[in-house]
């Protein structure tokens, strides 16, 4: 075994360069103008001196300590410090009452912040965190997130301003990007598992299908909601009572459709994968001791297409998750609204107030689903 | 591929630069689509350069991301790089719970608006399949044949270069259809922040409420993705003897 | 008593198996053999009717197989196969419990007999009932897929190359466990396989087969002495014909009255065995004890050589 770790030597490398050459924190007079950055050590010395001192340590351990455990700790302590020295900052640096100054991360720490969480990350791999566990990981790791960003200690941040502007709005859109995504997977796996059982057991049905939704898949997602638009609004125009219930042209309906057709093909493909996988000496002694079809569909196919079907279901979560972003430009709502706006208006914290939280959805969304295939894993691959 | 798909592809081919070249000999295709008279063929640019600059975009991206994920996968299966490989699988993992439009903006504050921020996100969203199907391509040769080529006399870098890459290139090469198919399709979305492209088409017709526009851009970048991925596909059967079938 | 009856299955122009007639008694066991493609998978796989015949029909204790759903009836037939087809997902004991759930049996009836079934094949409950089939060895799950098969006390049982996985030792222990189950519980048994010695060494009749024709169904011995046809001979005679026939009769069944000197055979010893120890101690004749080791009787090497020599 090597005494020195070398991703640890190219992490600490990393960050003491962006730590010696990119500021900790800008100023910004207000939200749209560029920053100028801002020294930490003159702003808070006590909290500065701890953050470089706690960095220092976790570069040693990143580099000579081989224990996953020690290195997530320190790794985690460093994003602690680097938090709450970059609020406190934040603190200084704004002046009571006034809400036009913005007082934003710099890219010194985004790249540190990056190394650390590379170091967690790496630790957490090493570890091999079993499924539960992972998502138990998951949680605490959200709820103290959460906790920290509602004690009031980071408002001063603008990403937090951004939020504190918007807060009602961002629940509704939360709801909203929740809603399609989860909404067209559920519609999706409603109608795809059916139609993947089928394709399994006609291969020319298996040949057309696939074909057609490979195609689906290729066309860009913008092109796809507006080309769903015009129907759309025309059978809106044409059917007073499903305008009532609330289809139009524009908004969620588009989008909620043109997520569902995105959504079929990993389902539809893993399906017919995971049922073809299904070892055909398992079905035909099945169908010897006298199971029936729909028994040998239910007790034997299914259960053990579970784990790549799921892998499927959680290719079409994430997928989704990114792309109700878009559904944005077609007026879907979700945090794409927010990217958006905040592109148009040149207003970085804003993207970053819609980009975050999708990548936090994603990503959860892809652990829970994760453990939850392994957990239906009970045949090694 | 059988003769007569290859020949509907290069019929599908035929009508899109027939469709590029001389739009408005279309136009009848695409009127009933718009009432008012509304304009039936995109009028504010030139859809083939429009294309080009699409296609151009995407093919550097993916040049450059074919280039640093070989050779980043090459580096975490070596050795000397093992002690990358863990994380490296995990941020692969990661990496493709980013949204295309989140790495779009997240470059955007960085380089400005353009060409730049869409290059760097599609370069950087078109890693993720060429490492993973690299790093699979480079783990699935069978250890008789590494052992056998050891037992030959070859040196890492002979075993590399005349084993190992030729049994990987199969797999690798599907990262890279993806990654392209993957990428002219996000491209559009560049469009959002001023990069020339066929997104273009597609935003100016979500303004104006023109679904011909909408239609014309998503079709023209549909077909250019199949036909991307299909030919691609049909290069390396006939020059890459490993990817036959 | 299973019938065949003018059996024919066609696809398409191809015939799989030609106007195939057979009688199969209770409480034997019969081995199908033929090289791959001779239509003996299909055959058998016809009685349970997991392949529905072109024409013809089966015969089970007299009833035609076709008048209950095909579900039902194989419910009642054993099944094992080449590869066995256990449920990967599923423990060793919900396996074997998979036909008496189907049935509809109690809990507790379930649970003793994959008890007791596991303790049958040796494998055991407290150690195996939980395992996974992956977590066993090749020859155990071979035990386990017999054992489903016997789960609900079938009288028939449908084997297609059963052992075909296994290597030697652990397949002649397999063909002598099945024997014993076999003779213990009187079930009758159809085993396809492609390998002629085991052929002859489990049928009490075996029946060979070729493309789709039954060419002779009957004893072993027969099959060595009388082939119906030239495929059968070039199939059982190769150069050890008469050491095959000789492996099929045991020293009990032939001794003659009287003592010799010479060395003791057991009465259940194959006369080709027999012979090897003759040739080992150069001795003329050996003494035959019978289970309790009392001598019944005496063979000769010349008898031997005689019996041989009905093989040509």
């Amino acid at each position: 075994m090597q005494r020195i770790d070398r991703l640890g030597v190219l992490l600490s490398f990393s960050g003491a360069l962006a730590l010696t050459l990119l500021p900790l924190v800008v100023f910004k007079a207000n939200r749209i103008v560029p920053g100028e950055p801002r020294a930490l050590l003159d702003l808070v010395p006590t909290a500065a001196l701890a953050l470089y001192f706690t960095l220092a340590v976790a570069a040693a351990v990143a580099v000579f300590i081989q224990s996953p455990r020690i290195r997530l700790l320190t790794a985690l302590i460093g994003i602690a410090a680097l938090a709450i020295a970059v609020a406190s900052a934040a603190d200084i640096l704004t002046p009571a009452g006034n809400r036009v100054v913005r007082v934003a991360p710099g890219a010194g720490f985004w790249i540190v912040l990056i190394a650390l969480g590379l170091l967690a990350t790496d630790a957490l791999t090493r570890l091999r965190p079993g499924p539960v566990l992972r998502v138990a990981t998951l949680v605490v790791f959200l709820a103290a997130t959460l906790a920290a960003l509602g004690s009031g200690f980071f408002d001063d941040l603008s990403i937090m301003r951004e939020y504190a502007v918007n807060a009602t709005r961002f629940a509704h859109e939360a709801q909203r990007h929740l809603l399609l995504a989860l909404g067209s997977l559920g519609a999706a796996v409603i109608v795809a598992l059916p139609l993947g059982v089928l394709c399994h057991r006609q291969p020319r049905l298996r040949n057309a299908v696939l074909g057609v939704l490979n195609v689906v898949q290729t066309i860009p997602s913008i092109a796809l909601f507006g080309i769903l638009m015009a129907p759309l609004a025309a059978m809106a125009l044409a059917f007073p009572a499903l305008a009532a219930l609330g289809l139009s042209g524009i908004g969620a309906a588009p989008a909620a459709i043109a997520l569902f057709l995105y959504s079929l093909l990993p389902i539809v493909g893993n399906t017919v994968v995971g049922l073809g996988r299904v070892s055909p000496a398992a079905v035909d002694a099945a169908r010897g001791m006298g199971l029936t079809a729909g028994q040998i569909l239910r007790q034997i196919e299914l259960p053990l297409a579970l784990p790549t079907i799921l892998t499927g279901i959680r290719i079409v979560l994430v997928q989704n998750i990114g792309l109700v972003t878009i559904a944005a430009l077609i007026g879907g709502g979700g945090f794409g609204a927010f990217v958006f706006q905040g592109i148009g208006q040149t207003a970085i914290d804003l993207v970053l107030l819609g980009a975050i939280p999708t990548v936090v959805l994603a990503f959860s969304a892809s652990v829970v689903l994760d453990a939850l295939t392994d957990l239906t894993r009970r045949v090694p691959r | 591929m059988s003769r007569s798909a290859l020949v509907a592809r290069l019929a599908i081919l035929g009508l899109l630069v027939a469709f590029l070249v001389a739009p408005q000999a279309f136009a009848p295709v695409f009127a009933p689509l718009n009432e008012y008279g509304a304009p039936a063929i995109y009028d504010q640019g030139d859809l083939l350069e429009l294309a080009l600059s699409h296609l151009w975009l995407v093919l550097i991206a993916a040049a450059a991301s074919t280039v640093v994920a070989v050779a980043l996968g090459i580096f975490v299966t070596r050795p000397a790089g093992a002690q990358f490989l863990p994380l490296s699988r995990t941020l692969v993992n990661v990496g493709q719970t980013f949204p295309p439009v989140a790495v779009l903006a997240v470059a955007v504050p960085l380089v400005g608006f353009g060409q730049a921020p869409t290059l760097i996100a599609l370069f950087a969203y078109g890693l993720l399949p060429i490492f993973e199907n690299t790093i699979a391509g480079l783990e699935s040769c069978p250890p008789p044949v590494l052992e056998a080529a050891d037992g030959l006399g070859m040196n890492a870098w002979q075993r590399l270069r005349q084993v190992e890459l030729p049994l990987a290139v199969p797999l690798i090469m599907e990262g890279v259809r993806l990654s392209l198919v993957i990428n002219v399709g996000t491209a559009t979305i560049g469009s959002t922040v001023a990069a020339r492209g066929l997104g273009e088409v597609i935003i100016a017709g979500l303004l104006s409420n023109n679904a011909a526009f909408v239609l014309q851009g998503g079709l023209v970048t549909a077909l250019m993705a199949i036909l991307l991925y299909d030919g691609m596909r049909l290069l390396e059967q006939r020059y890459l003897p490993t990817s036959r079938n | 008593m299973i019938q065949i009856d003018k059996l024919c299955k066609r696809y398409g122009e191809s015939t799989v198996v030609d106007d195939v007639s057979m009688v199969i008694e209770p409480r034997t066991m019969t081995t199908i053999v033929g090289t791959s493609g001779s239509g003996k998978s299909t055959l058998l796989r016809m009685i349970n009717r997991l392949v529905e015949p072109t024409s013809g029909r089966v015969l089970l204790d007299g009833n035609d197989t076709t008048a209950e759903p095909a579900y039902l009836l194989r419910r009642r037939i054993g099944y094992a196969i080449q590869g066995l087809g256990l449920f990967p997902h599923r423990t060793v004991a919900d396996n074997i419990a998979t036909v008496p759930r189907l049935l509809g049996w109690s809990a507790e009836r379930v649970s003793a007999r994959v008890t007791e079934l596991l303790e049958l094949f040796q494998l055991d409950p407290g150690l195996y009932a939980a395992k996974y089939p992956h977590e066993l060895s090749g020859g155990q799950q071979q035990r386990v897929g017999v054992a489903r098969a016997l789960a609900a006390k079938p009288n028939v049982l449908l084997m297609d190359e059963p052992f075909g996985a296994l290597d030697p030792i652990i397949r002649t222990k397999a063909q002598d466990d099945l024997l014993g189950i076999q003779r213990r519980f009187g079930t009758t048994i159809i085993l396809v396989t492609h390998d002629i010695d085991e052929a002859f060494r489990l049928g009490d009749r075996v029946a060979v087969m070729s493309q789709g024709r039954l060419l002779q169904h009957d004893r072993p011995a027969a099959l060595l002495t009388q082939p119906a046809d030239p495929f059968v001979a070039q199939l059982t005679g190769s150069g050890d014909k008469s050491l095959k026939l000789l492996s099929l009769t045991t020293a009990g069944e032939v001794a003659d009255q009287g003592i010799v000197t010479g060395p003791n055979v057991s009465w259940s010893m194959s006369l080709r065995n027999v012979l090897a120890e003759l040739v080992w101690c150069g001795a003329a004749a050996a003494t035959v004890v019978g289970p309790d080791g009392d001598p019944i009787g005496h063979v000769t090497l010349a008898s031997i050589l005689a019996r041989g020599r009905q093989a040509r």
